[in-house]
């Protein structure tokens, strides 16, 4: 184990040369790129000694990682926003092919108009597509998810792809010290990819074909019914992590301080530390507020969700990103997930740091007063309401 | 009787679900006779989805991997990069992709293929449409030509735009090797596959391959038409190693293509003018492929 000071970006980059990849494929976007940047270091200085295919576009980038894993190599790619937004048709096949592909996603905004702040609009428009999607909150938990996502994606009840997200510029481009394992470390947590349902030159196989609706709900069901072993697998994966590598980041839905709250929040990737700090603060002032991590939001932590539903009336969910015609997400999940628990607190959607704006502790602050209000649960598009928007100067 | 110089193994069982007289059909056939059996193919949406039969059976004793339409360049991309990778020696990674899912929506995904050097083989086998879905035009559909999409009526005469050439595009890029083959003649196909098998780097087959129903003629006709087709010079075989172009079939004087032409429904509304139209296009293409082979063979090699 060395420490290392790194960005979301190379630690994204790191996991990928710790969990030797075979077959690394991208194109270039904003703020995605340093990350394949450096595995093409690594690459070019036989570090790693994989192929890395520089395509044409990010569909391309994919299709790459589809066939190659078709083939039976580990293979990584990453992106962001538009880049992900291309590569929808071939992110359904993906997980239809059963490939364990692991994508790197760095949250960006999609345009028009251009952005390239912190926005999870690019990867929730990816939720129904049968991918593991993990939300880091630091480089730290970007690496060991990385690497954790390889052993969920390639676990024989598993065989799904996966994305490991991180926000744009709050961990792509901000460096913090992270521990990356040694390599021996790392291959005994992680072994090389086991062959299954790949080609094998000189057998006759087809991968893909195409069916009537009689087995074609079969390999839905399969697709869905893997995704619902992920939870106890990640346990298991999570469990192992801690023991070889010595670190846990707690599970699908990690809490704090959620004790006998009055009000929860429920927050992903870099805002839940700045959150975590207003809890201490609010609780210091013997305020009743708590927190909860989305870590895991697919497959949701449904039951995780429910438990958090024993103390609190009132639930605030911090959306990146907002469902036109709805609310966020996070929050619509969220809430469909307490339909079913035995209390039934009130659920509040803060639409916070869209675009990349700053998620502030004032900010935050707001969202708990909110939320320990009277006030009916709506949609707040916080950042609009505290500051105004100005028309004509 | 002279020996076949065809391989006889077959890697396509007759129990396949294509049309009757299918040019694509038979050209994955001959291919394979061609290529052996450590070959994978990767096929994107187009006829052979589903001439291939549904799951779980395969009509080809090979490898198969179904692609998106656009994305067969990149598809052979990953299955090199993979078979290196994993240290997989004299493995044939090949596409069969139609017209439409190359000069069309897969142009750019060819492209690239092309220009990273990938170490492969694409056919395009050009039924000169989107047959699959219904006879609509292509950008490979040939001026005149009617389909579901340039229908004869309200003054539209047939495709009113020429056929894309996707051979100059191909070349463009300089690929390790590329040629037109036409299941009709079956040697020549065959000793081109042989060839590409055994070069390394970027290769590309432009395949003809008629299809009785959406060209609208007698299934039986299928090598007739083929021959025909490459006799009037429509479809001139030829093939180009290092640059270097090279006409593989030549007859002394080229048919007429009213022949050809009269030979199809698709093209039963053309006047005499149209089908003279077509003839001066087609001999000015021919005598432009004989000066490029003169030119080629006159340069220092």
């Amino acid at each position: 184990m060395v420490q290392k000071v790194l960005s979301g970006n190379y630690a994204q980059s790191y996991a990928a040369l710790l969990a030797r990849v075979q077959v690394v494929s991208a194109y270039p976007i904003t703020p995605q790129t340093s990350i394949v940047e450096k595995l093409a270091d690594f690459v070019a200085t036989g570090e790693l000694p994989a192929q890395f295919v520089k395509v044409e576009s990010e569909h391309s980038a994919l299709q790459v990682c589809v066939s190659a894993a078709a083939l039976g190599a580990r293979t990584y790619t990453a992106t962001s926003s538009q880049g992900l937004l291309l590569m929808h048709e071939l992110v359904h096949w993906a997980s239809g092919m059963r490939t364990p592909i692991v994508m790197g996603v760095v949250n960006r905004a999609v345009g028009p108009p251009w952005n390239i702040g912190a926005d999870h609009t690019d990867s929730m428009s990816q939720r129904d597509t049968g991918w593991i999607q993990f939300y880091a909150e630091s480089n730290q938990e970007v690496l060991d998810t990385v690497l954790q996502a390889f052993r969920l994606a390639e676990h024989p009840s598993v065989r799904l792809p996966a994305m490991v997200c991180e926000d744009a510029f709050y961990l792509s481009h901000t460096v913090e010290p992270v521990d990356v394992p040694d390599q021996a470390t790392v291959d005994s947590f992680l072994p090389p990819r086991e062959s299954h349902a790949v080609l094998v030159p000189g057998q006759a196989m087809r991968l893909g074909s195409f069916t009537g609706p009689d087995h074609y709900v079969d390999f839905r069901r399969e697709v869905a019914d893997a995704m619902m072993r992920v939870p106890k697998v990640f346990e298991e994966v999570e469990a192992d992590y801690e023991r070889i590598i010595g670190r846990s980041h707690g599970g699908a839905l990690p809490t704090y301080r959620t004790e006998g709250a009055d009000a929860i929040l429920v927050t992903m990737g870099t805002a839940t530390t700045t959150a975590r700090s207003v809890v201490d603060e609010l609780r210091a002032e013997g305020r009743k507020v708590g927190l909860a991590k989305l870590r895991l939001f697919r497959p949701f932590p449904e039951d995780e969700v429910r438990r958090l539903a024993a103390s609190a009336d009132r639930i605030g969910v911090a959306d990146r990103s907002y469902t036109f015609g709805r609310m966020g997400p996070a929050a619509t999940e969220v809430s469909a997930a307490l339909y079913t628990a035995p209390r039934h607190p009130a659920v509040t959607c803060f639409l916070t740091g869209i675009g990349g704006r700053d998620v502030t502790p004032h900010e935050v602050r707001h969202v708990f007063e909110t939320l320990l209000s009277d006030e009916e649960p709506r949609t707040h598009w916080q950042d609009i309401e505290e500051e105004g928007v100005k028309v004509d100067g | 009787m002279a020996k076949l110089t065809i391989p006889s193994q077959e890697l396509m069982y007759a129990g396949h679900s294509a049309c009757p007289g299918c040019g694509p059909a038979l050209s994955m056939r001959l291919l394979l006779k061609g290529l052996g059996p450590r070959t994978i193919v990767s096929v994107p949406a187009c006829c052979w989805t589903v001439i291939d039969t549904p799951y779980p059976t395969t009509a080809l004793r090979v490898g198969f991997l179904d692609n998106p339409i656009e994305a067969t360049g990149a598809s052979l991309s990953g299955l090199r990069a993979a078979a290196d990778a994993l240290g997989m020696k004299d493995v044939n990674i090949v596409g069969f992709a139609g017209d439409g899912g190359t000069v069309d929506i897969g142009l750019q995904a060819l492209s690239g293929m092309l220009e990273r050097r990938t170490n492969a083989i694409y056919v395009m086998y050009d039924n000169e449409a989107y047959m699959n879905t219904g006879i609509q035009r292509s950008g490979a559909t040939p001026w005149g030509a009617w389909t579901t999409t340039t229908p004869i009526s309200g003054g539209l005469h047939g495709k009113p735009e020429p056929k894309k050439d996707i051979m100059a595009i191909v070349l463009a890029h300089h690929p390790a090797y590329a040629a037109t083959i036409n299941p009709s003649f079956p040697e020549d196909f065959d000793r081109k596959v042989e060839r590409a098998r055994d070069i390394v780097g970027p290769r590309f087959f432009h395949l003809f391959t008629p299809c009785p129903p959406g060209w609208k003629f007698d299934s039986a006709q299928t090598i007739a038409l083929g021959r025909l087709a490459t006799d009037t010079g429509l479809f001139p075989l030829y093939e180009v190693v290092d640059g270097q172009l090279h006409i593989t079939r030549k007859t002394g004087q080229l048919k007429p293509v009213a022949e050809y032409l009269a030979a199809q429904g698709r093209f039963r509304h053309l006047t005499p003018a149209d089908v003279e139209q077509i003839q001066v296009q087609v001999r000015s293409d021919w005598q432009r492929l004989l000066q490029r082979e003169r030119e080629d063979l006159s340069l220092p090699h």
